[in-house]
């Protein structure tokens, strides 16, 4: 256990070095990646230019940049080329509407996914199998920027009103609010995934119901419900929260940078989808490595609960 | 007289399949009592498991058509409702399968998939209760330390072991009739006569019956009482242990006898084989279904309908049209394999 988290811990600093090194060495050969051309503005001098590299130290080596912003981001003092906000302090402002729409959505997605896998399995080959099918193929296949500006743009104040216009409201401030103005976001990012986890759950459990193990359980004379549930469903659901758990790291990372664009949310995604329009390096430094950390993360936490799922890989 | 347990009449399980109807159990009729052991054996797709996962309402399903009765304690199996049959399976009539390996599931403690099928079946039994069962019936059948490894997984046990665990599981609710469908198939030989002895010293503890289906008539030769030679879905030859081995009356019995190694009698050329495969189950051949691989057909094997049942002495019958005496001697040849080099 303490060697396992020692482990991981030791191979997450690892990923977390080559992801930061790789993202700057990006910034070093990209055109028009040079910062001080863009801060001092269109009718800059060579002078003026000339000033605020030294200013920034961008006249520096690489190496001594890469580590003096390594040294910023744990310090939080990673200030942005742009907008010169402080680049912790906007995360740490984007963070709350990231967090409640990755929360919430995984949630929505979890449990129709799940539902929908279920009822597809149990209803193999009938058509309301096959009416399931056809709209989880239809979800995954509309990409969230169609759906969520179609959704906003009839469903929002513009047509039927019966959803607010985006934004994003603290759940400190109004929690009725909150929710109002996050459950398009929630569905409309939530589709995709209810569509892929409800086809994979299916093919899960139809693989598992044809298993010796569920045909011993049947001739204990278990009730279907009990079979299903306790044998197959237990089995079925272990590869899901492999999936899950990576999804969720990807969306809480700021993968969900198209939703929070469309509902203009202010969360981290949008930060770093704003900061990558203006080659703005700083913001998009911390915004990746936060990714990166959360997915490292929930790959070991994925890893852990897997062998309390599956005792076959239990260490003995 | 033993108590009747079981008495199934001209049963037939037809499966719709996109490539016709498969009659994998076409008109078998057989009894059982209490006490006996009844071997089922036949070459894979025979229906012997068919039979018995129909008698247990395992092979229900949209596609499944079902004639005849399965008679057991005066209701027929293949009418019960599903609830009906739950209370049954596991209960009255368990059952334990081939593959001991896949058979478990993999995520739950073995003592628990014990207390599973117990807590089933005996409302107001509690998991302590149901535990310490599971601890009793794993002694029972031969696992050694039986309170720490009721909580081991299925994956620590060997595959004896688990097999053993398979058949604690069965007799946990004290079944009358225990189906073992090819309970040794996966396991080294040793661990076979292991598991072989235990089902037939279990049998006795627990008074119950056995049906034991096998592809192996050493593993019957052991401890069947009544042996059902089946072929394409239909029985060929039955009877005592006795008449089997030492007066078989079918030509494809005696291929089967012929196709193991005897010490007893004079060392073959070669080992006998059928020739041929089995016939597919959607194009039954004209008559009788094992004549295209017969060394011995003749005219009437090609008669419809075929024998239904000739009986040779009391409780042995087949299917053979071939007149007894001139069995006699072409059966000697082809189990002993004398003639095989010519």
């Amino acid at each position: 256990m303490v060697a396992f988290i020692i482990r991981r811990g030791l191979g997450a600093i690892i990923v977390l070095a080559i992801v930061s090194f790789i993202t700057f060495a990006i910034f070093i050969v990209i055109p028009g990646g040079d910062p001080a051309v863009r801060m001092a503005g269109k009718n800059a001098t060579d002078a003026n230019i000339e000033n605020i590299r030294e200013t920034w130290g961008f006249d520096r080596p690489f190496y001594v940049q890469y580590g003096n912003m390594m040294k910023k981001v744990f310090t939080a003092d990673l200030i942005s080329y742009n907008t010169q906000q402080g680049v912790i302090t906007e995360i740490k402002r984007g963070l709350p509407a990231t967090f409640s729409l990755a929360i919430g959505a995984a949630v929505i997605w979890l449990l129709f996914g799940v539902l929908v896998g279920i009822i597809s399995a149990v209803m193999a080959g009938r058509w309301s199998d096959r009416a399931i099918t056809v709209l989880a193929l239809v979800g995954i296949s509309m990409p969230v920027f169609w759906l969520g500006i179609i959704a906003r743009y009839y469903l929002g104040p513009e047509n039927l009103g019966v959803f607010p216009d985006g934004q994003y409201v603290p759940l400190t401030e109004n929690p009725v609010e909150w929710f109002y103005h996050l459950l398009l976001p929630w569905f409309v990012l939530a589709v995709l995934f209810i569509g892929f986890y409800g086809r994979v759950l299916r093919s899960n459990i139809l693989d598992a119901i044809n298993e010796d193990y569920v045909r011993t359980a049947r001739a204990k004379g278990l009730t279907p419900r009990r079979v299903l549930i306790k044998h197959v469903l237990r089995n079925s659901l272990i590869p899901i929260v492999t999936l899950f758990g990576l999804d969720f790291a990807g969306v809480v990372g700021g993968g969900a940078i198209l939703t929070e664009t469309v509902f203009d949310l202010k969360g981290v995604g949008q930060y770093a989808a704003d900061a990558v329009g203006t080659l703005d390096l700083p913001p998009i430094m911390a915004v990746t490595l936060i990714g990166a950390f959360f997915i490292v993360f929930f790959n070991a936490l994925v890893d852990f609960l897997y062998a309390y799922l599956d005792p076959r890989i239990r260490p003995s | 007289m033993a108590e009747r347990l079981l008495e199934v009449k001209d049963l037939k399980v037809q499966f719709a399949t996109e490539d016709g109807v498969v009659n994998a159990v076409d008109g078998v009729s057989f009894t059982l009592d209490r006490g006996q052991v009844l071997g089922i054996v036949g070459e894979s797709g025979s229906g012997k498991s068919v039979t018995a996962m129909t008698m247990l309402g395992l092979t229900r399903g949209v596609n499944a058509r079902f004639e005849g009765e399965v008679q057991y304690k005066g209701r027929d199996l293949i009418q019960l409702s599903e609830d009906e049959l739950q209370s049954i399976r596991g209960n009255e009539i368990a059952m334990i399968f081939q593959d001991p390996m896949t058979s478990m599931n993999p995520v739950y403690r073995v003592g628990a998939q014990i207390a599973e099928g117990l807590r089933a079946h005996n409302e107001g039994m509690n998991k302590h209760q149901a535990r310490a069962r599971g601890v009793e019936l794993l002694r029972a059948v031969g696992i050694p330390n039986p309170e720490s490894r009721v909580d081991d997984y299925p994956h620590q046990f060997s595959g004896g072991m688990r097999q053993r665990a398979m058949i604690a599981m069965a007799l946990a609710n004290n079944p009358d009739i225990l189906i073992a469908d090819e309970p040794t198939t996966a396991l080294d030989v040793t661990i076979q006569a292991q598991i072989i002895e235990l089902i037939g010293r279990l049998k006795v503890e627990f008074n119950s019956a056995v049906i034991l289906i096998t592809h192996d008539l050493g593993v019957v030769a052991e401890i069947a009482d009544v042996i059902m030679v089946m072929y394409a879905g239909r029985v060929v030859e039955m009877g005592t242990k006795r008449q089997i081995f030492y007066d078989p009356q079918h030509p494809y019995t005696w291929g089967l006898l012929g196709s193991i190694p005897r010490l007893d009698r004079p060392k073959a050329d070669r080992l006998h084989s059928i020739e041929g495969t089995p016939p597919s189950l959607i194009n039954m051949p004209q008559g009788c279904k094992f004549r295209p691989r017969c060394p011995h057909a003749f005219e009437k094997c090609w008669e419809e309908p075929a024998l239904e049942n000739r009986v040779e002495e009391p409780g042995h019958s087949d299917r053979c049209w071939l007149p007894v005496e001139a069995k006699r001697t072409v059966r000697d040849a082809t189990i002993s394999g004398e003639n095989r080099a010519a």
